[in-house]
């Protein structure tokens, strides 16, 4: 993990084909189909938060709704394979598909707007697309929910088994997070951070920033609607609920646990969300007996608090400070990418106080 | 006359259900305004107030008591909120600050969550009584009692603002908060007392609306978000329109639930939103330039 960073700007594969190995053995050594299936959670929800995180950590645009992606991308494949009979592949490539569009028509007049106005817009369409997952009954099931989604079956393989989830997801996963990566490291990326730094200073260099956010907007619903879509035929289970506002916040959580403007924030966010939850599933009932099974959020709530008071950059960047302070033997070189983000926030900062005093 | 019982009717329980939007949207706007901060915990204070006060009575306070001390532990509640979750983050990005009041709404219901269970609580209302019928539409005592009190609360609102040196103060920071700290007025201050405040407000909310529709940990969520879409579409920086917004959601509710079909209810008001932030975002009453690149 540590020189996960360190990486993102020398540019070698070391550290990535490090964790790639690490995750590859991971399901070998830990033989528990129980284990395996959160870690196809924790795969699933990284490539969500890997697209979460290239639009708020570095474009620094921020959305309430994505669970909408997640969903469009989970029923538009179930409808695709049930309804119509088309083969998975078919169905995935349609669910991406639609949430490109859909972010498109919500992107073009939503990402106009700034700060919380952009949040509540967000919201509001994210609300809007869980009721009509409630209400189309005849297309969705309604809140009875969408059962008898078939297994995948990619290319002549069947997909049955959390370990076969596994090894899908996380190669996935791991390409997105690369992916992002590059992006974040050419040229778009660099427009992104600047947008995120002062839109109006982009644009006055030639960025043009709706452009940008709009294609960044795009390219993080068709991450969810990836893993919504693979989500969907690993469950073979939907309903409206799970892709309710609440996901959404879910989904927020995880990046900034894990730390938001980092490329491997979300692997580290969404990993210590599932675990953390599963762990508080079993471990409150043993300390409080009459808990409910979901006491856990008041955890969450208080955890997120804290963290965003006392390490607003998220987990990761923090150990890595904490890991680059204890197994360096060279100074440590402040170059990683958080500081980066860090100034541009500073920027920020500086301009909304100086807004807010011309007022 | 059977349409206009239905329509006297559907107006009254809009009104009810917009004053209590009105209240919770009064909070959202004098917490943004004095600290740029959107307050997602804002809902929650009504949920808690409600249930706060359920307890009082159920510990056999008389029922005034149990009001006034539900409504003053939900302003100790919120203004401690605010020195713990706010005032350390004052200087973080929008994006942290609507964060941290989530996380907070979400510590929130799980705590209620863990006091009052999962079953939704009734309390009584204020006064026992006949409903009694206005052309045919028959009226509860509490609807009466839910516009009365809020249109009070707003009406202290107003006098609190405007006559009182306080109330004057907190009027300053919102008009320039530079300009307010030269003048000797401390703005964390005035974070701290708006917020208290709006606590306040939103448990008057959660106690009038808890004999209509019972108090449960989770209406705060759903509370909240409509008085936002009141707060916004009225203009946000503009009370009394935020108030005329709160009635306008209220009334569309009540009309499509009425008229057309209770699931939907939601995305109107919600579509309602988009469209007036998409077209008018600085609401449908403002002239002055919003937040919009």
């Amino acid at each position: 993990m540590k020189t996960g960073v360190a990486l993102l700007y020398n540019r070698s594969l070391k550290g990535p084909l490090l964790l790639l190995a690490i995750l590859l053995v991971l399901p070998i050594i830990i033989p528990s189909p129980y284990v395996h299936g959160m870690m196809v959670l924790v795969g699933l929800y990284t490539i969500v938060g890997t697209g979460l995180s290239m639009l708020m950590g570095y474009a620094g645009q921020i959305s309430l709704g994505h669970a909408a992606f997640y969903g469009i991308g989970a029923y538009v494949s179930a409808i695709c394979t049930v309804k119509l009979g088309w083969p998975a592949l078919a169905g995935i490539l349609v669910g991406i598909l639609v949430a490109i569009v859909i972010a498109y028509i919500i992107g073009v007049p939503a990402l106009k707007l700034t700060e919380h106005y952009l949040g509540l817009a967000t919201l509001g369409f994210g609300v809007i697309i869980f009721i009509f997952f409630k209400q189309f009954k005849s297309l969705t099931g309604g809140l009875d929910g969408f059962s008898g989604i078939p297994v995948l079956n990619l290319f002549g393989m069947e997909f049955i088994t959390d370990m076969d989830y596994y090894y899908l997801v996380w190669p996935l996963a791991f390409c997105g997070i690369l992916f992002a990566r590059n992006i974040i490291q050419s040229r778009v990326g660099r427009a992104l951070r600047s947008i995120h730094g002062s839109e109006v200073a982009s644009n006055a260099i030639g960025v043009n920033s709706q452009t940008y956010k709009l294609q960044v907007f795009m390219m993080s619903a068709a991450y969810a609607a990836v893993a919504g879509s693979l989500y969907a035929h690993y469950i073979t289970f939907i309903s409206p609920q799970l892709f309710e506002a609440t996901a959404s916040i879910n989904f927020l959580i995880m990046v900034i646990i894990g730390g938001v403007a980092n490329i491997w924030g979300p692997l580290v966010g969404a990993m210590a969300f599932v675990f953390l939850s599963e762990g508080l599933k079993e471990v409150i009932p043993m300390v409080i007996s009459n808990a409910g099974g979901e006491f856990e959020i008041v955890f969450f709530g208080i955890l997120l608090v804290a963290l965003l008071i006392y390490m607003p950059e998220g987990l990761l960047p923090s150990l890595q400070k904490v890991a680059g302070r204890w197994f360096s033997t060279k100074k440590v070189k402040p170059i990683a990418a958080a500081p980066v983000v860090t100034a541009s926030e500073e920027q920020t900062e500086t301009t909304v106080r100086m807004a807010g005093g011309e007022k | 006359m059977e349409s206009l019982s239905q329509i006297v009717q559907l107006i009254f329980s809009g009104l009810t259900i917009g004053s209590i939007y009105a209240l919770i949207a009064m909070g959202f706007v004098i917490t943004y305004n004095i600290t740029g901060v959107l307050n997602f915990a804002q809902g929650e204070f009504a949920m808690l107030g409600a249930l706060i006060c359920v307890s009082a009575v159920g510990a056999g306070l008389p029922y005034g008591v149990a009001i006034i001390i539900s409504i003053l532990a939900v302003v100790l509640i919120a203004g401690l909120f605010e020195r713990v979750a706010i005032y350390p983050a004052r200087h973080s990005s929008v994006p942290t600050l609507i964060i941290i009041t989530i996380g907070v709404a979400i510590a929130f219901r799980g705590i209620a969550l863990f006091i009052w269970g999962t079953e939704p609580h009734m309390l009584r209302p204020l006064t026992d009584g006949q409903p009694f019928s206005i052309s045919g539409a028959i009226i509860q005592q509490q609807s009466v009692w839910a516009i009365v009190v809020s249109l009070l609360s707003l009406v202290a609102m107003y006098l609190f603002f405007e006559k009182t040196f306080v109330g004057k103060a907190v009027i300053a920071c919102v008009v320039n908060r530079f300009a307010a700290r030269l003048m000797g007025i401390r703005p964390e201050k005035m974070s701290f007392l708006s917020i208290s405040v709006s606590g306040g407000l939103g448990a008057i909310a959660g106690i009038i609306i808890a004999p209509i529709s019972g108090a449960s940990y989770n209406m705060g969520l759903m509370l909240g978000m409509k008085a936002f879409i009141a707060a916004v579409i009225g203009g946000i920086s503009n009370a009394p329109a935020a108030i005329l917004g709160a009635m306008i959601i209220g009334l569309l509710e009540s009309f499509t639930e009425g008229l057309w079909t209770t699931g939907f209810k939601d995305a109107v008001s919600f579509g309602v939103l988009l469209l007036v932030l998409f077209l008018l975002p600085n609401g449908i009453f403002a002239k002055s330039s919003g937040k919009r690149v």
